[in-house]
């Protein structure tokens, strides 16, 4: 017999859980690439003049930073450094709940501006909606992380937990890169 | 029993905190407390959450997240179908209860449509009624013909054709099955809230502002599409890594590869439905503009987004039924599967390809492409297709066919389908489309195309796999009965919807010309007499499942894995893992041996069966 065809990948339980949140991170793009195509079949290149670009820029770059900081508590649980973890999820949160703040700032000023009734208010309404709630999702996974990190749940062999929910932050961050230059720059 | 009460308490509860906190808030703002459709869909998304957790979610699995020990039900037999269970064999069974069910019931509203139809006149529905019976056939179908194989038979037996022991989410699997049962619930409330009209495609803007009912449909959809997803998720880390060892993608029995091509178009696909969906809603409930062209909008994004999923989700609904078919025939043929790899190129060339093809729903929509790459690409299309056929029509060839049911079945969907192929190549040349479109040829077709693959695929997957998972034998002459009962009626029936259709029958409408009266007249006939098929099937499933003679574990002689271990299955599935060194499909290739299956306590190379089987079964 062909010994050759017995020789076999074996996954891990660890492989098996990142290949599954690969695959459902593939997936969620999906919303929000219909989203962008939603974007720009309706106003092609076009552009409300008064959005306020300030908060735009500043939430961008706080969130950013939030997923450096979620990096940085990923690599501290991974090294077992507790405090680290624990410190970085926190100023994470603070830095996530600080780019809500800054889109509902957003957000009242839009009413006045282009409300949702009309065209640009609809697509950027949604657009930013989707992505507020995908950050308000990550949130609460990340407040979960820093109640079981309290716990000493994770360490270094076992921080799965850790390993999604920050995977899972930086893909929010990603499609905010698109979305912000798709909402703010183009024109 | 008590995980769907406490679903059920949990949805309750769910829709009241969503709905009441909705109107405390449009109080505090000074709006009138409540507004129909926000607040049924804000509660319902509290409510499917409710229902979730209280099913089983919570006690299982969400405990885990917040540091409590998770709890787990002790229970056995009939009780565990009715319970948040992980077991796959547990989820296919529920999967596979719950769609024939809801196909029965969509059966029944054609059959309601039918009798309308009898008549060129308006008989008893008007048209408003008839068109919500229609929406409620169609979508209760589609839902039906998009999970119903891979819900059931992908589940069940994926992880026994590639000798693992369970899916590898086995948590999200009860998931996923959790929530479709909330699904067909929804469709149904529809009607309190007088239906929806506009069919199962829900186009915009007739479904921005249609009755209430319209939300059911939207709300419905998004958590079939949910469901999907996370089932497709499931399949494809399933697929990727808990084949046993040597079980390669070459030797892949083919409705595995059948599976693995549909998951790769839900996962990819879906959410672009689930978008504009949403899209609808958000018009609906908070005056949003994207089909509404008086401010700009444009209802054609709607056909765009909608088709970009649902033109791949035609393949999630055919792929599963070629790979029954593709299956079923070598076993019955007693031959290898010709052209495997052929076969495979084809399921992976309908998956590229099907994403390229959305646009030739829209030939007539005023859409400012330019058709015709969309119709180039939609004649492409057959030619993965075709390589199907090829590895259908190879394996037949000079085999020595053993035509029991579920062969018959298998060759059926082969039959059929080439009907609706060669048809569909008609729609997807422009020209012609634009006379044929929205007429009863659209309808035939896509009839012929659906019914064939899901569920002749269903009725092909159900025989050959009956004694497996139930364990007991199905009586072989109803099975006759019904194959010949329900092919030449389901031909008797659509095949006249062509010439209908090319004399210029619109469909979706109650009332016709009267000189088409003598043939919708045949044509409703014939329908009853296919819908009472399913009553020989339903008499033989049901009795045979309880009162059947006890079926041997491997009743066709089969050599791939799954029929080398007891029926029903053990829990863990197999003894010890299997050793994958052949290919599943050699009949009559000497010495060619698919596995060796360690038996239960033999330690030693010697305590293996090896599933080699005898060229011929005896007949």
């Amino acid at each position: 017999m062909n010994t050759a065809s017995l020789q076999h990948k074996r996954y891990s339980r660890l492989n098996i859980n990142r290949l599954g949140l690969w695959l459902f991170i593939l997936s969620e793009s999906g919303i929000f690439a219909a989203l962008l195509f939603t974007r720009f079949y309706l106003l092609g290149l076009e552009r409300a003049s008064d959005l306020n670009q300030t908060i735009g820029l500043i939430i961008t770059s706080i969130l950013l930073i939030s997923s450096l900081t979620a990096y940085r508590a990923e690599s501290a649980i991974a090294h077992e450094d507790r405090e680290t973890f624990l410190r970085s999820i926190l100023v994470t949160i603070l830095l996530g709940a600080a780019f809500l703040i800054g889109v509902g700032i957003e957000w009242s000023q839009a009413f006045v501006h282009f409300p949702p009734s009309g065209l640009f208010g609809t697509v950027f309404f949604t657009m930013t909606g989707m992505h507020a709630f995908h950050v308000l999702t990550g949130l609460i996974l990340l407040a979960l992380l820093y109640s079981n990190g309290r716990r000493e749940a994770y360490s270094v062999e076992d921080h799965w937990g850790p390993e999604a929910v920050v995977k899972y932050w930086h893909f929010v961050d990603v499609v905010w890169v698109f979305f912000y230059p798709a909402l703010y720059l183009v024109s | 029993m008590k995980s769907i009460f406490k679903g059920i308490l949990g949805a309750i509860i769910g829709f009241v905190v969503g709905a009441g906190g909705l109107s405390l808030i449009r109080l505090a703002t000074g709006l009138e407390p409540w507004k129909r459709e926000p607040g049924i869909v804000i509660g319902y998304l509290f409510a499917l959450t409710g229902w979730l957790l209280g099913v089983g979610v919570w006690d299982y699995w969400a405990r885990g997240w917040f540091g409590l020990p998770v709890r787990k039900y002790e229970v056995t037999g009939w009780r565990r179908y009715f319970n948040f269970d992980p077991d796959h064999k547990v989820i296919g069974i529920q999967y596979l209860v719950t769609l024939v069910v809801m196909m029965l019931i969509a059966g029944l509203f054609a059959m309601v449509m039918r009798a309308e139809l009898m008549n060129p006149g308006r008989d008893f529905l008007d048209p408003k009624e008839y068109n919500n019976i229609m929406s409620l056939h169609g979508m209760f179908m589609i839902m039906v013909a998009v999970t119903v194989i891979s819900g059931a038979f992908g589940n069940y037996m994926v992880p026994l054709l590639i000798g693992a022991e369970d899916m590898a989410f086995p948590r999200l699997n009860a998931l996923s099955y959790w929530l479709t049962p909330v699904v067909p619930i929804l469709l149904l409330t529809s009607l309190a809230f007088q239906g929806w009209d506009s069919g199962w495609t829900g186009y915009a803007p007739l479904s921005v502002t249609n009755e209430s009912g319209q939300i059911f449909y939207n709300l419905g959809f998004m958590t079939l599409g949910l469901s999907g997803i996370l089932g497709a998720v499931n399949f494809l880390t399933t697929i990727i890594a808990l084949r046993a060892p040597g079980m390669t993608w070459g030797r892949l029995p083919i409705f595995v590869w059948s599976i693995f091509s549909t998951a790769i178009l839900s996962l990819l696909a879906t959410n672009f439905v689930f978008v504009v969906l949403l899209l609808v809603l958000l018009d609906r409930i908070a005056g949003m503009g994207f089909f509404d062209a008086a401010r700009g909008g444009n209802p054609i994004l709607y056909q765009h987004l909608f088709w970009f999923y649902s033109h791949p989700a035609v393949y999630v609904m055919a792929l599963p039924g070629f790979g029954a078919a593709l299956e079923v025939i070598p076993h019955f043929s007693r031959k290898p599967l010709f052209a495997y790899r052929w076969a495979v190129a084809g399921f992976l060339g309908i998956v590229i390809l099907s994403f390229t093809v959305w646009a030739h729903h829209m030939f007539t929509s005023g859409m400012s492409e330019n058709p015709l790459p969309f119709m180039v690409t939609t004649e492409l299309i057959s030619i993965p297709t075709g390589f199907i056929f090829l590895a259908a029509l190879g394996t037949i060839w000079l085999g020595r066919l053993w035509l029991k049911t579920p062969m018959l079945f298998g060759l059926a969907v082969i039959f059929n389908f080439l009907i609706g192929g060669i048809t569909g190549i008609y729609l997807a040349d422009v020209p012609v489309d634009l006379q044929l479109q929205d007429t009863f040829w659209v309808v035939a077709h896509f009839h012929y195309t659906i019914v064939s693959t899901q569920i002749f695929g269903l009725m092909t997957a159900i025989y050959y796999w009956f004694p497996k998972f139930t364990g007991r034998m199905y009586d072989e002459r109803l099975g006759k009965l019904h194959f010949w009962w329900m092919f030449i009626t389901f031909n008797t029936t659509f095949t006249p919807m062509f010439w209908l259709g090319i004399q210029g029958m619109n469909r979706r409408v109650a009332q016709y010309l009267p000189e088409f009266g003598d043939l919708n007249r045949w044509v409703s006939l014939s329908a009853f007499l296919m819908g009472a098929s399913f009553l020989v099937f339903l008499y033989n499933l049901v009795y045979s499942w309880a009162r059947g003679p006890q079926a041997e574990s491997n009743p066709w002689k089969a050599r791939t894995l799954e029929w080398q271990t007891s029926s029903p299955p053990p829990h863990e599935n197999f003894p010890r893992e299997p050793e994958v060194i052949g290919d599943p499909y050699d009949y009559g290739v000497p010495g060619s041996v698919h596995a060796l299956i360690p038996v239960s306590g033999g330690s030693t190379d010697g305590d293996v069966v090896a599933t080699s089987v005898a060229l011929y079964p005896n007949d």
